[in-house]
């Protein structure tokens, strides 16, 4: 069934057809009306879950670790500042190998202050080893959270679902909504293999020491380093876990079959955008405008940020002339994250793309479509060479006067 | 998923003595405590025990006289603070060491 709703309501709806039993969220905009949605389904029984209101960010993780250790689906959602004050539960979260999912509503960071749209928010959080993905309409964000579910019981890693504020959060869409005996077929009940349980006590996350050590019962334990070795090779062994999730979604409910990007008009390319989120739509329209005036282009649409697809980024951006990177984030001092992140990988190939990177939309400045094609006109027409510095798009700097 | 040298995913230990190591190393006083003071020792009834509800290391025995299991006992002088019959004294554990050889 199609309805037409905001992209928190999809959010919102998609949670509630996962089951998750335990919600903890401290409102922020633009988070607040998905979490809203989520309290009125619990008040009317629609969904049978706890939600506990919480003071802050901070305890919203705490909650969810605490809920999911006791062996329940847990869910909270937050944007920008809030997603930073969660960061040290972020990584307990991670460290514990707990299920959760979390929807961050991509929000620019203070300071200064914005409540409009950027993705620093979760782009800063990309070394935390929590799993991205980035939805890009509303279908792709109810999807996104129910496979998010099955994908972080699967590998029990945490999941984020990141989205854009206001662009897709407050703004009203078509959307299919999934049946809920699919998604129950599709997302069995979550199983902990440890859990609390007061018939099998049990210390969770003890404290480790620089080596290896037996514990109570003469077993060795692993250290620190061992624990952690393993969270990075799961999260690289979440790659596949997620391809075949994904698989498995499409057989059941027709969408699906892009996991990691999602290209347009990038088999002939000899030019290739790159956007993560609502923009890489955006850019459709340029696309469709340039290849009407001759120029071989196309877009890809990272979808899975963390682990890094580098195997299906190479795929996709092999032989090209020249890939061109929006950002709406920025590691300061250096570059777009993204834009670091592609170049390493096409780093191997012999015969690699120029690459530049463009920043754009911080704290919501508009980003006009006739700006997104003089950029790529710009870039196609010369590509030049491979570019350290970032260029901005649509700055309005007051004109400086020296000496 | 890939292969591991060490099964756990976490860290996870089960409730025993001394899953931390030998804690008693750790610790700089000791506490000593007077039979003639403390209240079930000297009531012989099973009266009082705050030590033992207190030590967060829980090596304190609910017995009469309490006894406290050095093997585990850091030191951190919380059942000495709060005896209300002042029967526990913390001392220099260098100096109680040379009488043990």
């Amino acid at each position: 069934m199609h309805i037409i709703e905001s992209g928190n309501v999809a959010a919102a709806t998609g949670v509630k057809l996962s089951r998750v039993q335990v919600i903890a969220a401290y409102p922020i905009t633009p988070q607040t009306p998905l979490t809203e949605k989520l309290s009125e389904f619990v008040e009317s029984e629609q969904l049978t879950a706890q939600y506990i209101p919480v003071e802050s960010e901070h305890s919203a993780m705490a909650v969810c670790i605490a809920a999911s250790t006791a062996g329940t689906r847990a869910f909270t959602a937050t944007s920008a500042n809030g997603l930073l004050y969660m960061n040290e539960q972020l990584h307990w979260a991670v460290g514990a190998r707990l299920p959760i999912v979390t929807c961050v509503v991509n929000r620019g960071i203070g300071a200064p202050w914005t409540v409009w749209n950027d993705q620093q928010d979760s782009m800063a959080q990309r070394d935390v080893g929590w799993i991205q993905l980035y939805a890009s309409d509303h279908q792709q964000i109810i999807d996104s959270v129910i496979k998010a579910f099955r994908l972080a019981q699967t590998v029990s890693i945490p999941v984020m679902v990141c989205y854009d504020g206001y662009l897709l959060s407050h703004t009203y869409m078509p959307f299919d909504l999934p049946e809920q005996s699919e998604v129950d077929a599709f997302l069995p009940p979550f199983v902990p293999k440890h859990f609390l349980d007061p018939e099998n006590p049990g210390n969770f996350n003890t404290v480790t020491l620089p080596d290896v050590r037996p514990g109570v019962d003469g077993t060795m334990r692993p250290g620190y380093i061992e624990i952690r070795h393993n969270l990075h090779q799961d999260l690289r062994a979440a790659l596949d876990s997620y391809a075949e999730i994904d698989r498995e979604f499409e057989q059941r409910f027709g969408r699906g079959g892009s996991p990691f990007v999602e290209q347009y008009r990038c088999d002939d390319a000899r030019f290739v955008a790159v956007a993560v989120g609502s923009l890489s739509y955006q850019l459709r329209d340029v696309i469709d405008t340039m290849r009407e005036d001759g120029i071989a282009i196309g877009v890809m649409g990272v979808q899975m940020y963390r682990p890094f697809p580098d195997q299906a980024v190479a795929s996709a951006l092999a032989g090209k002339e020249c890939v061109i990177v929006f950002e709406k984030a920025l590691s300061y001092g250096n570059q777009g994250p993204l834009y670091s992140d592609i170049k390493s990988t096409l780093y191997r190939m012999d015969d690699r793309p120029i690459i530049h990177n463009y920043i754009l939309g911080l704290g919501g400045r508009e980003i006009k479509t006739q700006q997104l094609l003089d950029a790529l006109t710009e870039s196609c027409a010369r590509p030049a060479a491979i570019e350290d510095t970032p260029r901005w798009i649509g700055l309005k700097l007051q004109e400086e006067h020296h000496g | 998923m890939a292969t591991k040298t060490y099964c756990e995913m976490i860290s996870r230990s089960q409730p025993g003595p001394g899953d931390g190591g030998n804690t008693g190393s750790w610790r700089v006083k000791r506490p000593i405590i007077d039979y003639d003071k403390c209240i079930p020792a000297k009531t012989k009834k099973r009266a009082c025990f705050t030590c033992w509800l207190l030590c967060p290391d829980c090596v304190v025995s609910k017995t009469i006289p309490p006894a406290i299991n050095l093997d585990y006992c850091k030191g951190c002088g919380i059942c000495a603070e709060e005896c209300p019959a002042g029967a526990i004294e913390m001392v220099d554990e260098a100096s109680q060491t040379g009488k043990e050889k």
